[in-house]
């Protein structure tokens, strides 16, 4: 009895005498492969050559410094709890006196980490960050050798205060506007509004 | 015995009871918020206004409605009252200035604040206030005071809802600390941050509805939505010992009393149960805690108009004379809510 009417008896016919001698087979194949030969390249040289990519492209993220250079992040944990890969993990410590040139705000992520094999480059980390803190770059992340290198900490997010990253083309018009009104000023610090 | 009629539900209630209570006997969507109120605490209640409703007809006798909206927690019923609570879009627009009054001076550091999450301010203004302000200047900014070794005032957060002074009056033996100064420059203070130290002083954590009054030893160690909240008790010899444990992975982040539907708590617990006793083994679990209302840790939790105007209309349905209600316009209108 058949389940499904998909199956098929095998045909075990002999081979006629072209087939049997193969090299026509052969031949035929062969131009396959060598007019590709021809053809345009599927693969560029990366790194030396890079591809053009989006403007908005999502790749490794960056954790901002404001403009005096403190750390905008404040861990509050909105881009973990919005991350459908649950990739990001952090712990929050509290700024101590004397610290106020590192971080923004009194609280701050002592270790934050994305694990990058399960990111998925969704954006939505930076979508929930109400402190502008994490934005996805341009950047592709590089590969390694093992899984732990993966798991990419404070010492690679961080941007550098000398090298900054330039995440201008992911702030649209409407972020840069939203971000002037005064209404929603609630995003600044209070040293920020006395010197407006 | 008096009988009122809140939102279109009609209740018997003894004589003295507040429409706030007789609300709660009622119990869903029609309760009206309170910030100030508890239950719990004598003499409570009257100073936020976010419990305003409206009362179309004041008695049987006396048929006139209230001129202005008044505060539910302070007025008692008569027989015959009719109050209007969310199917008055009046009340809704007037809470919602109480709202924008309440935020003026809170300063918006959610992101920071370890009572987010589990903040009667942040569930409010949520639910009924707006997403913007129209207050442009300095907030009020206090430096952070530490209360005794395990509590932190951060007088910046508070709302003055005077229930940490109810508590300190009503519940701990020796009152320490009260409100200094008056009206606009009125501040929580303890006698020159005298410690809090008897037995029961931690309670005023668990009564603070914003973030003013935070537990020390939780503070900054994880957000409320990243901890599992089971119920559990243990033998105290000076309190009753039912808690809540709120884990984070194994370990207990912090001990609370157990809030009841109204964010308020059940038993008061001593200081040592809060304080002292985080292992599991100082324990028994007797199983994990039901989150509602006042949590994020529960998902849909945010209920929109549209869900209350449908609440509205299934219990309008099971009663009788259901039709006396006039719903307002706009304010429950489902193409509104967006707004």
């Amino acid at each position: 009895m058949n389940l499904t009417n998909r199956s098929k008896v095998v045909a075990k016919k002999e081979l006629t005498l072209m087939e049997s001698m193969y090299l026509p087979a052969i031949f035929k194949g062969m131009a396959i492969t060598l007019s590709h030969l021809f053809k345009r390249k599927a693969t560029i040289k990366y790194p030396e050559q890079t591809r053009e990519i989006a403007p908005v492209y999502r790749g490794q993220h960056v954790l901002k410094r404001d403009e005096a250079g403190a750390e905008r992040c404040t861990a509050c944990g909105l881009c973990a709890v919005a991350c459908p890969a649950e990739a990001i993990t952090m712990e929050a410590a509290e700024r101590n006196k004397g610290e106020e040139s590192l971080y923004r705000e009194e609280k701050y992520a002592k270790i934050y980490e994305i694990n990058m094999l399960r990111c998925i480059f969704c954006g939505l980390c930076e979508e929930a960050c109400p402190k502008e803190a994490i934005f996805l770059t341009d950047r592709i992340v590089p590969s390694s050798f093992t899984r732990g290198e993966e798991v990419f900490g404070k010492s690679i997010l961080v941007e550098d205060v000398n090298e900054r990253v330039d995440v201008t083309k992911r702030q649209t018009p409407d972020v840069l506007s939203f971000k002037q009104d005064k209404k929603h000023a609630h995003n600044q610090t209070f040293q920020d509004r006395l010197k407006q | 015995m008096a009988k009122v009629t809140i939102d279109g539900i009609e209740i018997e209630v003894p004589d003295g009871t507040t429409i706030l209570q007789a609300a709660r006997m009622i119990g869903g969507d029609i309760v009206p918020p309170a910030m100030c109120y508890y239950s719990k605490l004598k003499t409570s209640g009257g100073y936020c206004r976010t419990c305003l409703v409206k009362v179309s007809k004041g008695s049987e006798k006396d048929p006139r409605p209230m001129p202005k909206p008044v505060a539910s927690c302070r007025t008692t019923v008569m027989d015959g009252m009719e109050v209007l609570n969310i199917t008055s879009p009046e009340v809704l627009e007037a809470r919602a200035g109480v709202v924008e009054m309440l935020l003026l001076n809170h300063p918006l550091d959610c992101p920071v604040c370890d009572q987010a999450g589990e903040c009667h301010l942040q569930d409010l203004a949520y639910e009924h206030g707006k997403a913007e302000t129209r207050y442009e200047f300095p907030r009020r900014e206090f430096e952070k005071i530490d209360i005794g070794e395990k509590i932190q005032l951060h007088m910046t957060r508070c709302i003055m809802c005077f229930r940490c002074v109810k508590v300190a009056e009503q519940i701990t033996d020796g009152r320490v600390h009260g409100v200094i100064n008056r009206g606009d420059a009125a501040e929580i203070s303890t006698y020159i941050e005298q410690a809090i130290d008897n037995d029961f002083s931690g309670n005023v954590i668990d009564v603070c509805p914003v973030g003013a009054l935070t537990d020390k030893t939780f503070r900054f160690k994880s957000r409320v939505w990243y901890t599992k909240p089971v119920d559990a008790h243990r033998d105290c010899p000076t309190c009753t010992g039912k808690v809540r444990l709120w884990y984070k992975g194994d370990d207990v982040a912090r001990v609370t009393a157990r809030k009841d539907t109204y964010g308020e708590a059940e038993e008061w617990i001593c200081n040592s149960c809060r304080f002292d006793h985080k292992k599991t083994s100082d324990w028994v679990i007797e199983g994990p805690t039901k989150v509602d209302r006042h949590s994020v840790i529960s998902s849909n939790h945010y209920e929109n108009l549209r869900m209350l105007k449908a609440s509205i209309d299934r219990q309008r349905e099971s009663l009788p004379h259901g039709d006396k209600v006039n719903l307002g316009t706009g304010a429950l209108d489902p193409n509104n809510e967006e707004k």
